[in-house]
């Protein structure tokens, strides 16, 4: 059934999967660099310039790649296979492939000549070659015609479908496109009307202040763009995979439809330091960061209930006995448990970044890097390495290698990133230690910092084991698996209580009006400020 | 159609939900009070803008001669530039119980400027100037960094404030 989308999710899922394997190999030399154990000059061999060089790539890859690659292939799979319909037009989701792995190329030649070593967030007036921003805008694109081939898709499913609610799966996958569709008009801006007439010697200067602003209209909901895919896991698969039920589909609705609206008029709490920017708007962002924190609580309490629905159908008695009861033994479910387990107190680490005043204390600190790596690196990409375990034997039709050494990938996964993270929490929040610096060379370091930067160098190294395991068996499970002889079918929750949604919660326009509205209301006046005062000052500069 | 309008919650899940209203409600009380009510400054514009082709030229602008000036006893200013890779100057020593106020700009790419251990903490624009101010109360030498990436000499942009008894 629906060969063709399988197909697609197949390229998309795999192209994902190879950019995180370059990217994440380049994670630990990072932390020992920092611990003193500098291998960049071995790295020359293979093309690496320099510690800032393997960085860029490292985040480019994993953050921006990987996650959209993955999530573009997972929404398409799960929206076709949870409204039981063929895409509308295939040829749009073919389209959508071919322009983001074109923009990928285009991307990639820059990135490893060492002529965008700009970091992901590529602020200006650094300058990268015209070809870095040119083959990300592509990749952008190319993931809008993704979520338009869904909208067409869901358009006639309703069309075929009178009066029938859309089904959860399918329903949060376009609130996800739409989201990511309204957030991404700010780096779409950045790009089309800065950095690449900038690049190309069109324009004569850059706004360093105004480009920071759209960048980060973008970069905060794009951790929802990241998000939303593994909460779909969460909310409409999991509980199914753990052999219970989704505590409360009508509240999971809600929760998704507060992440619409909430998710992107928040941005500038990224920019609290920031010169150009009024202090009254960070307090407003403030405040609004702090209420999406509210679908979050929604999330968890629900997730959780229903993992506790499971545990208790699976004979776990008393208050916690039921956790034992959970399926431990499956790779899929304990990879995405362990991910919620350390997502949550990224969450909390988080708080403190959103706060209006604590965020001087670890802005830019190594507590920065510790923080994202339990939300992205871990929320999100291991929970997305889980959904690999069911997801990438159904694509390739063959049997999982061996569910053994899966379980060793999760728990190392689980331990390394423990290490890793709270080394940096700690660096960062007691001893201001800045991020995105080759700390073992810096003239600064201190011997307090040591314990710490071991700390977390252990953690890589662990992190470094578990992916050589989690590459070894999806290798093996495609190029030398047994052929499945059972069809995998996509795991979808029932809803617990039987309970339906409410009208309200299946109507897109209030929702919609709101989002947008809300957005005008916190970047309007902010923008149309930096406009007003657009300083096109800053030439490009290569500092690398 | 669907003609349902009430939304079921469990007993248990409204209990959470106060208790999530509740918790939002104390974490933004509390972050704005301190912010606005104790006085926690963050930079903000105040129209200082200067045009960072020009701003190291000496006579052009106070960044001209960078360095630390006395406004009246015990309140000083310390105008730095922020340049790949390394800030002029490098070193400022003021006696203890002196008030610093901080004035960053670069003539480049964007730089950071956190004082380790303080409230000191904010990004270094081209084109602007960010503004913070803190008390020396105790003796001794505090380093501030560069944090954020600014090319390969990034980790050796540093200096320090020394603070004598």
């Amino acid at each position: 059934m629906y060969a063709h989308e399988n197909r697609l999710t197949a390229w998309h899922v795999g192209i994902a999967f190879s950019a995180l394997m370059i990217g994440v190999l380049l994670g630990p030399f990072q932390t020992w660099e920092h611990a003193g154990l500098n291998l960049y000059p071995a790295l020359r061999a293979i093309g690496i310039q320099s510690y800032y060089q393997g960085l860029t790539i490292h985040g480019i890859l994993n953050a921006l790649v990987f996650t959209t690659f993955f999530i573009t292939g997972f929404l398409t799979f799960a929206f076709t296979h949870s409204v039981k319909r063929a895409s509308k037009y295939p040829w749009l989701h073919t389209t959508a492939l071919v322009v983001m792995t074109l923009g990928l190329l285009i991307t990639a030649v820059p990135l490893l000549l060492n002529g965008a070593t700009v970091l992901y967030t590529f602020y200006p007036p650094m300058k990268a070659d015209p070809a870095f921003y040119i083959g990300l805008t592509l990749v952008v694109v190319g993931s809008w015609i993704t979520g338009y081939g869904l909208l067409f898709t869901w358009s006639t499913w309703k069309k075929e479908n009178p009066g029938k609610q859309t089904p959860l799966i399918a329903f949060a996958s376009l609130i996800t496109m739409v989201m990511w569709q309204i957030c991404t008009v700010g780096v779409a801006v950045e790009m089309l009307a800065l950095n690449i007439p900038w690049s190309l010697g069109l324009l004569p200067g850059t706004d360093p202040q105004l480009a920071r602003t759209l960048f980060w209209f973008t970069g905060h909901p794009l951790v929802y763009f990241w998000l939303l895919p593994a909460y779909i896991s969460w909310y409409g698969m999991l509980p199914k995979q753990a052999g219970g039920k989704l505590f409360s589909e009508p509240l999971a609705r809600l929760s998704f439809w507060l992440f619409l609206i909430l998710s992107t008029p928040l941005g500038l709490h990224h920019q609290y330091v920031d010169p150009g920017i009024p202090a009254g708007w960070k307090a407003l962002h403030a405040v609004l960061t702090y209420s999406v924190f509210f679908p979050s609580m929604l999330t968890l309490f629900n997730v959780v209930a229903s993992l506790e629905i499971a545990g208790r159908a699976r004979g776990g008695k008393g208050t916690f006995g039921w956790i034992m009861a959970l399926p431990w033994s499956e790779p899929s479910f304990t990879a995405q448990a362990l991910a919620g387990i350390l997502f949550a107190f990224g969450g909390i680490s988080g708080i403190a970044n959103a706060s209006y005043d604590l965020n001087l204390v670890l802005h830019n600190t190594a507590w920065q890097p510790g923080h994202f790596h339990l939300t992205v690196g871990t929320g999100v990409a291991f929970s997305f390495m889980g959904i690999g375990y069911w997801l990438i034997p159904k694509l390739a039709g063959k049997e999982l290698w061996s569910k053994k050494v899966a379980l060793w990938q999760a728990w190392t996964y689980f331990l390394g990133m423990i290490l890793m993270s709270n080394g940096l929490h700690i660096l960062g929040l007691r001893y201001s230690v800045p991020r995105r610096s080759a700390l073992g060379v810096a003239p600064y370091g201190s011997a307090e910092w040591t314990p710490f930067l071991i700390e977390s160098a252990l953690g890589g190294t662990i992190l470094l084991i578990s992916v050589v395991l989690l590459y070894v068996n999806y290798g093996m499970t495609v190029f030398a698996g047994k052929k499945l002889t059972r069809e995998i079918e996509m795991p979808v929750a029932e809803n617990a209580e039987g309970h339906p949604a409410p009208a309200w919660l299946d109507t897109w326009r209030p929702w919609l009006v709101g989002a947008v509205a809300l957005v005008l209301v916190a970047y309007g006046p902010v923008i149309y400020m930096l406009l007003t005062r657009l300083q096109l000052t800053s030439p490009g500069f290569k500092v690398w | 159609m669907n003609n349902h309008t009430e939304l079921h919650i469990h007993p248990i899940e409204r209990i959470w939900i106060i208790i999530s209203f509740a918790m939002i409600g104390v974490f933004a009380i509390a972050v704005l009070t301190a912010g606005f009510a104790y006085g926690f400054q963050l930079p903000v514009p105040e129209d200082r803008v200067v045009d960072p082709n020009l701003v190291a030229t000496p006579g052009a602008t106070a960044f001209g001669e960078p360095g630390l000036r006395e406004l009246s006893p015990g309140n000083m200013e310390a105008r730095i530039l922020a340049q790949t890779w390394s800030f002029s100057p490098k070193e400022i020593t003021v006696p203890v119980g002196t008030k610093v106020t901080f004035f960053v700009t670069t003539k480049d790419v964007q730089h950071g400027f956190h004082l380790e251990g303080s409230n000191i903490n904010f990004m270094v624009l081209p084109g602007q100037i960010s503004k913070l101010s803190t008390t020396f109360n105790t003796p001794g030498t505090y380093n501030f960094y560069c944090h954020e990436y600014c090319g390969v000499g990034h980790q050796t942009m540093y200096g320090q404030v020394i603070v004598t008894p």
